[in-house]
């Protein structure tokens, strides 16, 4: 049995410097080497009431692989949390481990606890970097389902039903796979490469993926049950359409949803010099909103050359939403953080490019309906900030294509999807899951909603 | 890949081009677009839809050469493949129950204004046809108008065919003589529909402009396709790209459609270097 690694501290993460990093696009966290593996993995308990299982969305087998990994069985730990996870080496970068399985160790009682995040990436990076077999090949069960949308809730959903032996086909919108880990996650947080081959993985599965297939207009989910003979359809369309806030001047030249911005540097690649995709490079740069989503915009921006990338929030650095470590990232590139204030108009030119953000200080009032302190304006602190590009990162609400072009799925306020625990929708045989239903959340919720959905169509199709 | 079946040159810088999508050309309808892309590293190009033809499996799509990405599709030869062709996008042009109509295109944009006039014509609509080009070098789909057409109107902005003048000098004329329209749907450049909208303004005439503002996804995701209609935000790729003409923020459309005017302008001098290499 290796020796019980005492450290209250977990291993840091090789990373990039800051100020070299915040020039490129490449990946900021190195990853851990097998040494380092190794030893924080033998900082693990292996406890008998698991926290860390019960503080995962999909449930991964933790202690399990983590003791693998402690005695350099790498492949092995790799099969353990394949089991259970569709993308492993998505999920070791892109999870809010602090608040999950991390967030319920043991460990982190008394010092901090297993760097669990760490260790699931590299035993997945281990995994693509050793290993060539394809998975064996399902034995299959002669039954299709649809899935609509390539992001982590369809391929979850899709992994889970092809490894039961379905006949599963993605249909994604857009030219690429991934959803939001291609358009909206940068690079330097989740290498393309990376999904690339994580839909690769579940393509080796048996799993056919259908680009520029935007389902609502070319085919109809009542076309993909009675003409295609899908026997079930999985929605996981996301949470796509930006919000803006209502202000003067959105329409200007240099205004961007968060979205647009991501989606021209990400999956566009218009920071590649030959990139036929043009982004504005602006010297000067407020995102405005305080999530992971305006993290990723205003660290693209700096790498992008602007010169001042401010995140202006209308809370204290407290309600933050965005992960803690993306706030200390964003905070190392020289990101700078404009708190308690909220824009109130976006100053322009005669020819309508931006000159500047008007803004207003707000204070702390009474808790609001979220648990979170309401921000209130500070009366006559109105002030201009000196930018000439403003990108809104204000959230998202669901893709509303579905909703226009399917009669009879219903939809909240927002246009959520309605759906049950399962992920049953109000049309037989049609579940949804993600974004679409909860509105923007996080890749491993969504994931989650898509093991669940998988599990309950098998059921749905079994019975039938 | 995306088989172009068949391509032709309307004009110096005008092309057609019939695209081997069954699906779509089973769905498409007037007034609806595809996003496509030439190659692996290409541009997401919106194009309105010119026409399908459902038993060959083909869509006809026209388009000027701009910038960069269309230069290099201008360059993909008839048998060649497009890397993704993704349709129909946004909402059908609004036709069911109109029964007199005027369809007023400019340049490029009778290539979408034509769809529609046959979608009218083909339903018994009255149609009448006003289209404008610069000038007589320009003019495209003159034979395909007349034939979806009651009455025909070319314009040419210096003469040299048809009738010299803009678009709005035969509008405004019929609209002064007492016709009247149950609708003007318009497709054309910013400031051309813009001019329409303020020619029907004062009769009432519902008026209908078409509009192709800068685009990514097409599918609501990106917002850059933001419009102002009647001081609210609406997104022409799923809202639209129809809109209300008397309520558009055409001046807002017109800045915000020179955000990238620079960077299409150095793509262009790129690719004309790069051809000018492979022919010494």
């Amino acid at each position: 049995m290796p020796k019980f690694n005492m450290d209250p501290k977990k291993h840091p993460m090789p990373s990039q410097e800051p100020l070299v990093r915040n020039k490129n696009f490449r990946e900021v966290a190195l990853g851990y080497d097998a040494q380092t593996a190794v030893d924080e993995a033998k900082r693990c308990l292996n406890c008998k009431n698991r926290p860390c299982v019960a503080g995962c969305p999909v449930a991964v087998d933790i202690p399990a692989f983590i003791a693998l990994v402690a005695e350099e069985k790498f492949e092995e730990a790799y099969e353990v949390i394949a089991r259970t996870s569709s993308l492993p080496a998505v999920c070791g970068r892109v999870c809010p481990q602090e608040t999950q399985c991390e967030g319920k160790c043991t460990r982190g009682i008394k010092g901090e606890p297993v760097g669990i995040g760490r260790l699931e990436r590299f035993v997945a990076d281990w995994h693509m970097a050793h290993s060539a077999a394809a998975p064996a090949r399902p034995q299959p069960n002669g039954h299709k389902v649809a899935v609509v949308g390539s992001g982590p809730a369809g391929l979850t959903c899709a992994g889970d039903l092809a490894r039961l032996g379905y006949d599963v086909t993605v249909f994604e919108a857009l030219h690429l796979a991934g959803g939001v880990l291609v358009y909206g996650i940068p690079e330097f947080r989740l290498p393309k490469e990376i999904v690339r081959k994580e839909v690769d993985g579940l393509k080796a599965l048996g799993v056919k993926i259908e680009t520029d297939s935007v389902i609502g207009r070319v085919l109809t989910i009542e076309e993909l049950q009675s003409e295609y003979g899908f026997e079930a359809v999985f929605l996981g369309t996301g949470a796509g359409l930006p919000r803006f806030m209502g202000i003067k001047g959105e329409g200007a030249k240099g205004v961007f949803s968060a979205n647009e911005y991501l989606t021209r540097t990400n999956l566009m690649k218009a920071y590649e010099p030959d990139s036929e995709t043009p982004i504005l490079h602006a010297k000067k740069i407020a995102v405005v909103g305080g999530g992971n989503v305006a993290m990723d915009a205003a660290r693209c921006a700096k790498r992008l050359g602007a010169e001042t990338v401010y995140i202006v929030y209308r809370r204290s650095e407290a309600e933050l939403p965005a992960r803690r470590e993306e706030v200390e990232h964003a905070k190392e590139e020289e990101i700078i953080f404009r708190l308690l204030t909220n824009p109130v108009e976006i100053l322009t030119d005669a020819d309508d490019n931006v000159v500047g953000l008007k803004c207003i200080r707000m204070e702390l009032g009474e808790p609001d309906a979220s648990g979170r302190r309401r921000p209130v304006e500070v009366p006559g602190s109105e002030f201009d900030m000196d930018v000439d590009c403003v990108i809104m990162a204000l959230g998202t609400s669901p893709n509303p294509l579905l909703k226009q072009t399917t009669k009879g799925l219903e939809t909240q306020r927002r246009g959520e999807i309605v759906a049950d625990e399962n992920g049953k929708t109000s049309l037989e045989g049609v579940y949804a899951g993600g974004d679409a239903v909860t509105g923007a959340a996080t890749v491993i919720l969504a994931m989650g909603a898509g093991k669940t959905a998988a599990k309950a169509i098998d059921e749905y199709i079994r019975n039938k | 890949m995306y088989e172009i079946v068949k391509k032709e040159a309307l004009n110096p810088t005008v092309m057609r081009m019939e695209i081997r999508a069954p699906l779509i050309a089973k769905k498409a309808l007037a007034g609806q677009f595809v996003i496509l892309r030439a190659d692996e590293r290409g541009e997401r190009i919106p194009l309105t839809v010119a026409g399908c033809d459902v038993q060959a499996g083909t869509v006809t799509v026209i388009f000027q050469i701009v910038g960069g990405a269309t230069m290099t599709l201008a360059t993909l030869p008839q048998g060649g493949h497009l890397a993704d062709f993704v349709g129909p996008l946004g909402t059908p042009t609004h036709i069911e129950g109109l029964k007199k109509v005027a369809v007023v295109g400019g340049g490029v944009g009778c290539a979408i204004a034509l769809p529609v006039a046959r979608a009218l014509h083909a339903q018994g609509s009255e149609v009448t046809s006003i289209v404008g080009f610069r000038n007589q070098d320009l003019v495209i789909l003159e034979k395909e108008f007349r034939e979806v057409s009651d009455r025909f109107f070319m314009m040419t902005d210096d003469g040299s065919y048809g009738e010299k003048g803009n678009v709005c000098v035969p509008l405004s004329r019929l609209l002064e003589s007492g016709e009247t329209f149950d609708e003007v749907i318009t497709i054309g450049p910013l400031i051309m529909m813009k001019f329409v909208a303020a020619a029907t303004k004062p009769y009432g005439i519902h008026t209908v402009a078409s509009m192709n503002p800068i685009m990514i996804d097409g599918t609501g995701m990106c917002g850059c396709c933001r419009v102002t209609v009647g001081g609210e935000m609406k997104f022409a790729c799923v809202d639209g790209p129809d809109f209300d003409a008397h309520l558009i923020d055409f001046d807002e459309a017109m800045k915000r459609s020179r955000t990238y005017v620079e960077f299409e302008a150095k793509a262009r001098e790129k690719h004309c270097n790069l051809f000018k290499k492979e022919v010494s």
